[in-house]
């Protein structure tokens, strides 16, 4: 499949996926769903792939759905958004939420209605001083979707969720870092680079034992207490067998860097 | 030799079978379920095994029925189906059967899991009876025990729209006791089937006699066998040990006698 609206490339075990419609700010149309679920099956798949990270080209990072793409003329059928949510939408979110690799996300720019939630999927997220956040739904009567009503709550609290949610005022990335909402605001011209350096670093990480780690934070909000507690263990069980486990013991005995092979 | 079965003995007392037919997502063609029958029955006569563990790959458990196969019988042949007397030997076999569940059990492949007495399933396995969607209905237990297990509307909305259920809807309903990490399930499975291989054997095999009696009967019948069977053990010699054992704070050695 050759890429019409993302930029995908791997190298040294950081895959790289960039949203690419820059003119309608990188919202998403079928086909751009497509690509992104094809890279993102590739990366799944990719056993030298150690690290993704998400970005958008031009000034905004994703706009949400394209709304040229939808039929709401007046006599039109009324459409089925679950449709959408349920083939293309859903999928990409529980795939990010559940690669076994750190995912990344810059958000070089405005991020609205489902953009704003995508990043919010991702285990890290770097935003340009310049990039804000709105949970646009409210504007057009509809619902913020891609887990965002789940993870606002979660991360920022109902009290600022609702806020954002039924009011669909723009959020600051320096607002959202203060918040919490993301990990850290930096300068524009260096998102890119700063990102990429990030990327780099975790690609040399023991990659099984982030994705457990992963793996447990994900199940956090779900389990109690006890059942977090045996989920660790279990986790703990299979780090404990994983290669990268012995080399970095090894490593520390010997007092050298360690050499991690990412399993 | 089996050809779509391991068979391995890596426990003290518990023999672990793992389907093996990945080509078709383990799907059950009439050879690999009379290879498991086969295999089932020999475990059962085989004094030196105590529980078994069937489990598939982690990508399926098993996938349903080989749909080529089905296809290629007729009214007659179904009539005369040999996979009726295999299914039967299989829901007969008298030792506890453990299900470690990963990936896809669907058709026949819920119906195996739902022969098993104690089901752990990975948190990415998903548990369907999707024969509607061919024209046919489940034909080895799936509309009877998927009622048992999970009630009337749960069954209903399963049987007859054909879509599956998560691992953790499974268990919220009574189709899976226990739901772990996918890499673990075998593990698991493995832990509690040496536990159990370590209790006295008669007392386990007419525990799971009881419990199954609670299925298919009224309560006073039920009621009436469990005291029988419970009237039977005092007659052995392993619930002497294991009463003496206790009160001498030590662990009991049991003989299957």
């Amino acid at each position: 499949m050759t890429f019409e609206h993302i930029l995908f490339s791997i190298e040294d075990g950081v895959a790289l996926l960039s949203l690419n419609r820059p003119d309608q700010l990188n919202s998403f149309n079928t086909q751009m769903h497509k690509e992104v679920r094809e890279a993102l099956k590739q990366v799944r798949q990719d056993p030298q792939v150690r690290v993704l990270l998400l970005t958008g080209e031009g000034r905004g990072f994703c706009a949400g759905q394209d709304l040229s793409d939808r039929n709401v003329a007046p006599g039109a059928q009324m459409p089925d958004l679950g449709e959408s949510i349920e083939q293309f939408y859903n999928p990409m979110i529980r795939t990010l939420r559940e690669l076994p690799m750190p995912v990344i996300c810059a958000v070089n720019g405005v991020a609205a209605g489902a953009g704003a939630n995508i990043p919010l999927a991702c285990d890290l997220v770097l935003a340009a001083r310049s990039a804000s956040f709105i949970q646009a739904f409210c504007k057009i009567g509809l619902v913020p979707d891609s887990g965002g009503t789940w993870q606002l709550p979660r991360l920022i609290g109902m009290a600022r969720a609702k806020a954002l949610a039924l009011l669909g005022e723009r959020l600051s990335a320096e607002q959202a870092e203060h918040w919490g909402l993301i990990n850290r605001v930096v300068d524009d011209a260096a998102l890119r680079d700063e990102a990429l350096s990030l990327a780099r670093h975790l690609a040399t990480q023991p990659t099984y034992g982030l994705a457990l780690i992963k793996r447990a934070l994900n199940a956090s909000f779900d389990n109690r207490f006890d059942q977090q507690l045996e989920l660790e263990r279990d986790l703990q069980r299979l780090a404990g067998r994983s290669e990268d486990y012995r080399e970095g013991v090894a490593a520390f005995m010997d007092k050298r860097q360690p050499a991690f092979k990412g399993r | 030799m089996p050809r779509y079965l391991v068979v391995q003995a890596p426990e003290d007392g518990v023999r672990l079978i793992t389907l093996q037919r990945p080509e078709a997502l383990n799907a059950l063609n009439t050879e690999l379920l009379a290879e498991l029958a086969a295999e089932l029955d020999s475990a059962d006569r085989d004094p030196a095994i105590a529980v078994v563990v069937i489990t598939g790959n982690r990508k399926a458990f098993a996938a349903g029925a080989d749909i080529r196969e089905m296809a290629e019988r007729d009214l007659v042949g179904i009539l005369n189906d040999p996979r009726v007397a295999h299914w039967q030997l299989i829901a007969a076999f008298s030792k506890p059967l453990i299900a470690a569940v990963n990936g896809f059990a669907l058709g026949g492949g819920c119906e195996l899991v739902m022969c098993a007495d104690i089901v752990i399933a990975g948190e990415d396995a998903r548990f369907g009876q999707p024969e509607i969607n061919l024209g046919i209905i489940p034909g080895a237990g799936g509309t009877q025990r998927l009622l048992r297990a999970v009630g009337k509307p749960l069954a209903m909305q399963m049987v007859l729209t054909g879509e599956p259920i998560s691992a953790r809807h499974a268990q919220q309903a009574g189709l899976v006791s226990e739901v772990s990490q996918p890499e673990l399930t075998v593990e698991r499975a493995m832990q509690i089937g040496a536990a159990i291989a370590r209790k006295a054997p008669l007392a386990v095999r007419l525990a799971k006699e009881a419990l199954l009696k609670a299925a298919d009967t009224d309560l006073a019948t039920g009621l009436r066998f469990e005291r029988h069977a419970f009237t039977l053990l005092a007659g052995t010699a392993d619930r002497a040990e294991g009463i003496r054992a206790f009160q001498e704070k030590r662990p009991a050695h049991f003989q299957g006698q």
